[in-house]
């Protein structure tokens, strides 16, 4: 396929509905992601956000009931979730689960060789990464002792959201999806975080940032807020509706939605 | 959708890579068991008198010994008077003299299992008596061991040329009563392996042996003495395969390990018996005794296994550790897979004064599996100041296995330090979607979890025998996630 600039559709989610253990989570969603941009999604507990960002990475325990999404022109829905990751989305964990014993580098460089693989370039040999892993590194300001340590083997919670950035920035998606990327950090950590996902912006990619909080918003500003409730996107707008999201609360939204 | 349990359960059908019976003409006893069948073996293998006598007394006490069924497991009876207690590949004359000499077809064998004898011999530096059915057929190496003064050579030749040794040592770690297999083993054994190590002596390479059960019915029964004496080192590996067959193979190996004052034996094995179709048919019982007695101060037993195969293994390699200061370890890799039944574990006893033990033990369950540890530290009250640290983790993958822990400690002595740490985990939907996500195969993500979870006992293993068994580990447990 040839290369993505600034506006060409990268995700398209049509009328999705699912449902988990037969209760239905997601009525019926539609959400359009053009490279370039990064999208906000809020919404109250329980709304279907974490269920929306698993769904699209490939999480098999979720029933798709009706709808489709579409990644890159492909039927997103019918992709193995390797498949999907190599193809370029990415999905940033809530809580990122740990793999005693399996040196966190390695899996990222099985990570990235697969994507590479993938998209029919040489694979990376261990000097090129670890030049590549210790920039990124820096970036995150994480030091050389997450070079040697288990995948998020006894990793706080903000180191272990840091590592799932830190791969981000590694394996450069096409589409990142940070599911409450925010949640659990402290302000000094969140402005890490927030440097590292800004430093993916551009032109080639987009990103989604599913949150509880505006303040994460003061950090890496989107282009568009979605309100995310009853299982639908209810209201877009742009970063000023998370301002009032935050001083408003969401009931409103589900209101004006009834009316 | 790649990562649906029924996909998966494709992988898991895989057949064993193993699966081949070599066409070789066997000379084999018919089936039963009784002194005269211990007489003809011990006349076709020339024995001194001693020998016949110790086997006849081992069996009379073997006929007063009931089957034991406290192992976590189950399999029907088992019918010893079903099974052929002799079996020896026909050769052009009475033996090889050389890999020359060897049937073609026996190489063929080896190679088809990725262990060409020479070759691999001679890169890896590795001396090989390779034990094919019960006889060993080749023997390399022996000169630059025997410059160093080192005996590695297989059972029926050291009862011509050491028996002394034998006489002196056979027998007293694992005495012929001590249980049923043993005893089942100390009156037919037909073959295994002998080493002794001189005084200060560090051995020049590493011992390794490759067994292969082959001709159908056939018991195998291995008789394996190692004597470390005073200030010497031996490292000894042991691997073994076996073809594919629909009845199951019976298998009781007797290891003895000696280690006098200062000596060092580190003993590394990695099963791969046939475990049996993805139906529980077939596959080998493996009821092994191993007891390895550090005899000396400041000696030293090391037990690694890797335990993929077999139907039911039953297998308890401990030490007993006598000299003041000796260490016993104990690191283990047991995966269980289908229907395959493992009941593993160690015995530390601690009889001289600063004794240490360590157990590191690591079950693997899949499928519809069944995974034991079963362990016992025992502190007599003679063992001042004894150490013991025991770490059981068990990894469950699937919700159709099982893993159990039974851990015995007795401790009579109130200077003891005793630790023990146990987990059981499950290769949770987690870990796996966290892999998937990140683009890795599942395939991939499986052994790189098993992979991590097996890490500090891989690293016990001499090097080229840790690649071998993290690939063997991949191919038992390929696809076997639910």
């Amino acid at each position: 396929m040839t290369a993505i600039t600034a506006g060409d559709l990268i995700l398209s989610v049509r009328d999705l509905k699912v449902s988990v253990n037969d209760r239905s989570v997601l009525k019926g969603l539609n959400l359009d992601v053009r490279a370039g941009e990064v999208h906000a999604i809020m919404g109250p507990n329980g709304a279907g956000k974490s269920t929306l960002s698993q769904v699209l990475a490939g999480r098999t325990d979720y029933r798709v009931d009706q709808g489709s999404a579409t990644f890159l022109q492909e039927d997103l829905l019918a992709l193995p979730a390797e498949e999907r990751a190599r193809r370029g989305l990415f999905l940033g964990f809530q809580y990122p689960v740990e793999i005693p014993g399996v040196n966190n580098v390695y899996l990222l460089k099985a990570a990235l060789n697969a994507r590479r693989r993938a998209q029919g370039i040489p694979e990376v040999d261990a000097y090129e990464f670890l030049t590549l892993v210790r920039e990124k590194m820096k970036l995150m300001q994480m030091d050389d002792s997450f070079l040697s340590r288990g995948v998020n083997e006894g990793f706080s919670g903000g180191e272990k959201k840091r590592n799932e950035i830190l791969q981000m920035t590694v394996l450069e998606p096409t589409l990142a999806i940070l599911d409450e990327t925010d949640s659990g950090l402290d302000i000094d950590a969140l402005k890490v975080v927030a440097q590292g996902v800004n430093s993916l912006r551009g032109s080639e990619r987009a990103i989604i940032l599913v949150t509880h909080y505006q303040r994460l918003l003061d950090h890496i500003i989107p282009d568009f807020v979605h309100v995310l409730a009853d299982g639908k996107i209810l209201k877009t707008g742009d970063r000023t509706l998370a301002l009032e999201l935050e001083s408003r609360g969401y009931d409103w939204v589900l209101e004006e939605a009834r009316a | 959708m790649a990562t649906t349990p029924q996909d998966l359960h494709a992988l898991v059908q895989q057949k064993y890579q193993h699966g081949f019976v070599t066409d070789i003409e066997s000379d084999t006893v018919p089936p039963g068991l009784n002194e005269d069948v211990i007489r003809l073996i011990s006349a076709k293998k020339k024995e001194p008198a001693f020998l016949l006598q110790w086997r006849l007394k081992a069996f009379s006490h073997w006929l007063t010994l009931k089957e034991p069924h406290w192992a976590h497991a189950q399999y029907p009876a088992i019918d010893y008077q079903a099974i052929s207690y002799y079996s020896a590949p026909k050769t052009n004359r009475d033996g090889p003299k050389s890999l020359a000499d060897v049937d073609p077809k026996l190489l063929a064998t080896y190679d088809k299992l990725g262990v060409p004898l020479h070759e691999r011999a001679r890169l890896a530096g590795v001396a090989v008596d390779a034990v094919f059915d019960s006889v060993s057929v080749a023997t390399t190496f022996k000169d630059r061991l025997s410059k160093a003064g080192v005996v590695f050579c297989p059972f029926s030749e050291a009862v011509h040329s050491h028996p002394e040794l034998l006489e002196r040592y056979l027998g007293t770690v694992v005495p012929p009563g001590d249980n049923f297999y043993a005893a089942l083993n100390s009156a037919v054994f037909t073959d295994g392996s002998f080493v002794y190590i001189p005084k200060g002596v560090r051995c020049p390479m590493e011992l390794s042996t490759y067994f292969r059960i082959n001709a159908a019915n056939t018991g195998q029964f291995e008789r394996t003495l190692i004597i470390a004496d005073e200030g010497s080192q031996v490292s000894y590996l042991e691997g073994c395969t076996a073809p594919m067959r629909d009845e199951n193979q019976l298998h009781a190996a007797v290891v003895e390990l000696v280690a006098l004052d200062e000596a060092n034996i580190k003993y590394s094995t990695v099963q791969n018996w046939y475990p049996g179709d993805e139906n529980g048919l077939g596959g080998i019982y493996n009821f092994v005794t191993k007891r390895g007695e550090c005899r000396g101060h400041h000696s030293r037993i090391s037990w690694t296994q890797v335990e993929t195969g077999s139907a039911i293994t039953w297998k308890y390699p401990s030490c007993v550790l006598l000299g003041d200061h000796s260490v016993g370890e104990f690191y283990s890799v047991a995966v269980a897979n289908h229907y395959q039944q493992a009941d593993t574990g160690t015995k530390m006893i601690h009889v001289g004064r600063h004794t240490k033990s360590t157990i590191v033990s690591k079950g693997i369950s899949a499928g519809h599996a069944h995974n034991t540890y079963r362990g016992l530290v025992k502190i007599l009250p003679s063992a001042e100041g004894a150490r013991n640290y025991t770490q059981c983790d068990s990894l469950l993958m699937g919700d159709q296995c099982g893993a159990h822990t039974f851990p015995y400690v007795e401790v009579k002595n109130p200077s003891a330090t005793l630790e023990h740490e146990a987990t059981t985990s499950k290769i949770g939907e987690d870990q796996l979607f966290y892999c998937l996500s990140r683009g890795l195969s599942a395939e991939d993500a499986v052994n790189m979890i098993v992979s991590g979870f097996c890490k500090s006992v891989f690293k016990e293993l001499p090097m080229e025998f840790a690649v071998e068994a993290q690939n063997l580990l991949a191919v038992s447990l390929e696809g076997s996630v639910g």
